[in-house]
């Protein structure tokens, strides 16, 4: 942690000395005294299971094994596109799931956003409910929903009861026809509330005179939506849009509590199928591998989605 | 965080200003407002309809849960109403351990990381240095370092870290950090994001404050302790919700790296009810007893939680 410039050896300490005692040269001392901690601790747990997820990839390591790591070259890589089929399966799920999730719950976050801002009786209290999902567990959430998505359990009760028993719904988790489904509806459920609160906050930085100008000319609240409301919102789409993605590309708990890939393969996720692979069956060079693939997705699909959204500006 | 300002002022009322009769204009206001009401009811019912049945099962034996499933009495606490899953739920699995695990790792975490973070963030925000500029671009570059990524080789990395113990009242040290506190701890103090907020909002403090300070001859410590902490209180509520709520809903780590019963917190404690044939009146008495301090904390600082949430993504 040096700052000075290698010199002639008995040079150094003075220099250093002069330097500690200038004003600058003490603030840069106080300033890596002060990020250090946070600075160490990242490198320790960001910065090196980066690189070590990065070169683990290229070996055959297992978590546990007498043996060291040997170099494999691309072997894991060419084993994840090629001869695992559980692997193109979860890439084809997470893709699915994402592409629904996204525009969805970006849509259902910004009219529940719309609706709740006003100033009305009662307005905060349905914030708070709709934000209620948000702060349970996603663990407790996976598990409530797994008891009412059963064959005999609430949701099939409510929409026998809603239809008049015209359908009387499906074995939700049980069917490979419909458990991603069900795990999408119930992803959006917990998770729209947060996006609600960005939304709202981005509709509250848009000027009221904006909207009394557009009143003045006889605007309707449509036009007035598409014209004043949706180009004040551009910054906020980005992050929402940004966010979800991440999010919805990095499913797993809802997996793994609810159908642990089930059935037949129907729900496995990228990240779920890194983490059996590398923990459960101790393939870890294998499951860096596939973590690796999955890190270069988010990445490039993040940076195209901010090119596309700020294209337009 | 400008937002944390915006949030909490209400928006105005939009009056019409169309040239309209007074009397439709009034109805049709009115009319609005009820289709607001009926709109934001019926969502309120969807996100309320499992919570409510949740703590309303945990209180009924398995067999009148599923009896009531098919009635609106799901919904209600009523027929043979007991604690008796509550009772359940103690006698099989530790849950006071598993609360306590769960709360030191949580307290532990937020309250260490808002220490690390803050000073982080002061280094970055108040302070000439070299190597800052660089410093602050490689923390924002983590941002998008997905956990789940590196979840993995974290596990084989802490398992090959060095870790003191004491043996037989010997202090020696030994390699792992798997089923430890630590390891649910530790790697998770620093966070890119909390050190990104507080070096936004220490940089909208004014430095003349500073100036005057060393004048006087304080340190760059006791400036950060005395000057910007007292007048950072917004940004802490905002770093400690956010890390409050991930702290105590971990679940993927704590499953990877802590098999020790009295070590896991209460997510993980979960697992314990999956048996042959599950008891779903005990596990739901279980996810209650789960959720409500978050639920109650969440009540509790309602306001603050919502601006925090629009704070994260305004400046994000």
């Amino acid at each position: 942690m040096t700052v000075t410039p290698p010199t002639v050896a008995a040079e150094e300490p003075r220099r250093a000395l002069r330097r500690f005692r200038s004003i600058k040269g003490r603030q840069t001392w106080a300033g890596l005294g002060m990020i250090a901690p946070a600075g160490i601790l990242l490198v320790l747990f960001l910065i090196v299971p980066v690189i070590l997820a990065f070169t683990l990839s290229f070996t055959n390591a297992r978590l546990i094994s007498p043996n060291p790591p040997r170099f494999v070259g691309f072997d894991n890589f060419i084993r994840a596109f090629t001869a695992d089929p559980v692997f193109i399966q979860s890439v084809g799920n997470t893709a699915v799931f994402a592409l629904v999730v996204v525009p969805v719950q970006a849509a259902l976050g910004l009219l529940l956003a719309v609706l709740v801002n006003r100033r009305m009786r009662g307005v905060t209290a349905f914030r708070v409910i709709f934000f209620i999902p948000v702060v349970t567990s996603i663990v407790v959430v996976s598990i409530l929903w797994k008891f009412m998505y059963q064959q005999d359990g609430l949701i099939n009760a409510m929409i026998d009861a809603l239809t008049f028993g015209l359908w009387s719904g499906a074995d939700w988790l049980n069917d490979p026809s419909t458990a991603l489904g069900a795990i999408i509806f119930m992803s959006i459920w917990q998770a729209v509330g947060f996006h609600m609160i960005i939304w709202l906050s981005g509709l509250q930085t848009i000027p009221e005179e904006l909207y009394e100008a557009a009143r003045m000319d006889g605007a309707s609240p449509w036009r007035q939506f598409t014209n004043v409301t949706w180009p004040g919102l551009r910054p906020t789409m980005v992050f929402v849009l940004v966010t979800i993605t991440i999010a919805a590309l990095g499913l797993f708990v809802q997996i793994d509590v609810m159908t642990q890939g089930g059935p037949e393969g129907s729900t496995s996720t990228i990240v779920f199928h890194a983490v059996r692979k590398g923990y459960e069956q101790q393939e870890i060079g294998y499951a860096a591998a596939i973590s690796l693939i999955f890190f270069v997705a988010v990445l490039v699909i993040a940076l195209i989605q901010r090119r596309l959204t700020r294209e337009k500006d | 965080m400008s937002a944390t300002r915006t949030l909490t002022t209400e928006p105005e009322t939009r009056r019409a200003t169309r040239p309209s009769t007074p009397q439709s204009e009034k109805s049709r206001r009115v009319r609005g407002k009820v289709f607001l009401y009926v709109a934001m009811s019926l969502f309120g019912i969807v996100f309320l309809f499992p919570l409510v049945f949740m703590f309303v099962s945990s209180l009924k034996p398995d067999a009148q849960i599923l009896q009531d499933v098919d009635s609106p009495m799901a919904f209600l606490p009523v027929g043979d109403i007991s604690l008796d899953n509550y009772f359940g739920v103690f006698d099989r699995v530790p849950v006071a351990q598993f609360m306590f695990n769960s709360i030191l790792v949580t307290v532990l975490t937020v309250g260490l990381g808002l220490i690390v973070n803050s000073m982080a963030g002061f280094a970055l925000s108040r302070l000439a240095w070299k190597g800052r500029i660089v410093v602050l671009a490689v923390i924002i570059a983590t941002l998008i370092v997905p956990f789940e990524t590196i979840a993995v080789p974290m596990v084989y990395w802490v398992a090959q870290l060095p870790t003191l113990v004491i043996e037989g009242g010997v202090l020696k040290y030994d390699f792992g950090w798997l089923n430890t506190y630590e390891v649910q701890i530790v790697p998770f103090i620093a966070n890119a994001f909390s050190i990104f907020l507080f070096t936004q909002y220490f940089s909208t403090i004014p430095k003349s404050l500073d100036e005057a300070a060393r004048i006087d001859g304080a340190s760059w410590f006791t400036i950060y302790r005395r000057i910007l902490v007292p007048l950072s209180g917004p940004a802490f509520a905002t770093v400690a919700i956010l890390t409050f709520l991930p702290a105590w809903n971990q679940y993927l780590w704590p499953l990877m790296v802590v098999q020790k019963e009295e070590l896991r917190p209460v997510m993980v404690g979960m697992q314990y009810f999956f048996q042959l044939n599950t008891a779903w009146g005990e596990v739901m008495a279980y996810t209650s007893l789960i959720t409500l301090p978050v639920l109650i904390v969440f009540l509790i600082f309602q306001r603050a939680f919502v601006s925090s949430i629009a704070a994260s993504g305004v400046k994000g």
